[in-house]
């Protein structure tokens, strides 16, 4: 049984955060990240090929997170490959003690370091949890019967401040009826649209996990702002970061009130630390920090 | 129709220097081609031009009525069967399947002039868009019209994906995002709570190589 499914299930606020694999074979700065991050949190999110560019498989990272005694949170894009690789991997990932997955679509390859590769797409992550779902219960997307089944604990994404809101929450229903049981969101600018969306979520049993992104330079946010379309740092916010003596130090400031207010409002809080690491325990506050 | 771009000239300089081609024939297409304004007389013309600049003999031209059809397409190689025996070399500008029933017409060697990019709609004149990937599994009916296959970056069934912001696309930005416009109609329709979610599609019925034979059974299968 995942510790992290068992805390949130209990009640308990969580906190997650993720580690990259490397592009590469070298695993010892993930190691780092994962030795210096970990102790704060329930579990780590292991990327898979994340922003469409290459690096190590989840799949293996995963595991190695897993031997370090740290839980994992397999990730799954959609992007790269087909229902026959999709399916093989999860019962893999089973098969690897791994036990929570987050089903995503996964970014464009256009986006990413591969701009000529094809996307797969053969399925979309509502359908992939839908299958991990119907795993769980013993059988495969065909109906066939497993010889042993899984038993993940299946999760996805949600953006809470992306309007239209009547859309993004019909499409977090369908969701939650696929199978997921926690959505980690991505980062929240905007707490008034946080709460609107918890407060449609919990009653359908769904876990909410609020995303924090350290805006630790104001390249960052010029990055987020005209590159990830979904991401957009409010005027405020990002005043308040260009206009600091020390940036670090007023982004870490602003993640820690942050967290604070999630605490109130969520499930759990997702730290996406961009290689900040070190500045995890303080975000959280927490004691050994 | 079926939309095409001029293809790369070095690629077909480099084409025709392969097998060291100095007479050309050229074979343009009546319809889609010269709806794109890539294969029809006024660029069949244009392409001999600029041959004759490149020190090519162009020995003759014609635009079939239609290029894919192997039957006109026999029968126009037949009318400039002299041009085309003086050329090494046929350049088609036309489609793909154009292309190809050009290369089964005649015996010289054939090279395309046009990449084949997509099925496209007129929008209006010389604007077109690609709406269907012609799927073989038609999902239209349960998605107000707006084919999300084709129309979606990532050809999601379901969506908006994560990156849906202020209703547009993440990938194309500018554009509002397929399965939001898909909601907005479904509910302007009065048919909100229809799209449930859509399984995995099936692709087998995108298998390579597509074939209809009307005379198979005479015709008799189809309801």
């Amino acid at each position: 049984m995942s510790r992290f499914r068992e805390a949130l299930e209990c009640g308990e606020f969580v906190v997650t955060s993720e580690v990259a694999p490397p592009l590469g074979t070298d695993l010892s700065a993930m190691r780092r990240a994962v030795e210096t991050i970990g102790p704060h949190c329930h579990a780590l999110n292991v990327t898979d090929n994340q922003g469409a560019t290459l690096h190590l498989s989840s799949l293996a990272a995963s595991r190695v997170v897993l031997e370090m005694g740290y839980e994992p949170i397999f990730q799954q894009t959609c992007r790269d490959r087909n229902r026959l690789a999709l399916q093989s991997d999860l019962l893999a990932a089973w098969t690897l003690g791994l036990r929570n997955l987050l089903a995503v679509t996964g970014d464009d390859p256009r986006s990413g370091d591969h701009p000529h590769a094809k996307g797969v797409f053969d399925l979309d992550s509502t359908q992939l949890a839908t299958i991990a779902a119907g795993m769980n219960g013993g059988h495969d997307m065909l109906g066939r019967e497993l010889d042993g089944a899984t038993d993940f604990f299946i999760g996805g994404a949600m953006f809470p401040e992306a309007e239209p809101w009547d859309i993004q929450l019909v499409r977090a229903q369908r969701k939650v009826e696929a199978g997921m049981r926690f959505f980690q969101t991505q980062a929240i600018f905007d707490m008034a649209k946080l709460e609107r969306a918890v407060e449609a979520l919990r009653p359908m049993g769904v876990k909410v996990i609020a995303g924090v992104l350290l805006l630790r330079s104001p390249r960052v946010i010029d990055f987020i702002n005209r590159r990830l379309a979904g991401l957009m740092v409010p005027e405020h916010i990002a005043d308040r970061i260009r206009g600091a003596d020390d940036v670090a130090e007023e982004s870490i400031a602003l993640a820690t009130e942050q967290v604070r207010e999630i605490r109130q409002i969520a499930d759990g809080v997702h730290i996406m630390s961009l290689g900040l690491d070190s500045a995890v325990g303080r975000i959280l506050e927490t004691k050994d920090s | 129709m079926i939309i095409t771009r001029p293809r790369d000239w070095t690629r077909i300089t480099d084409n025709l220097a392969s097998i060291d081609a100095k007479g050309v024939f050229l074979m343009g297409c009546g319809q889609c081609a010269t709806v794109a304004h890539t294969g029809g007389e006024k660029e069949v013309l244009q392409t001999k031009a600029v041959l004759e600049q490149a020190g090519y003999t162009v020995t003759g031209w014609a635009v079939g009525e239609v290029t894919c059809h192997l039957g006109g397409t026999k029968l126009e190689s037949r009318k400039h069967h002299e041009d085309i025996e003086a050329a090494d070399a046929v350049l088609v500008l036309a489609c793909g399947a154009g292309v190809q029933t050009v290369a089964d017409a005649v015996s010289k060697p054939v090279f395309p002039g046009l990449e084949s990019v997509f099925l496209g709609n007129v929008i209006r004149h010389g604007v077109f868009e690609e709406r269907c990937q012609m799927c073989g599994d038609c999902v239209l009916d349960l998605t107000a019209g707006i084919c999300p296959v084709t129309t979606c970056p990532k050809g999601l069934l379901n969506g908006p994906c994560g990156g849906m912001w202020d209703g547009k696309c993440e990938v194309l930005q500018d554009r509002e995002c397929a399965h939001v416009r898909i909601q907005r109609r479904l509910k302007e329709q009065g048919r909100g709570g229809t799209l449930g979610v859509l399984p995995p599609k099936d692709f087998s019925t995108k298998l390579k190589p597509g074939a209809v034979n009307l005379r198979d059974k005479k015709g008799g299968d189809r309801p």
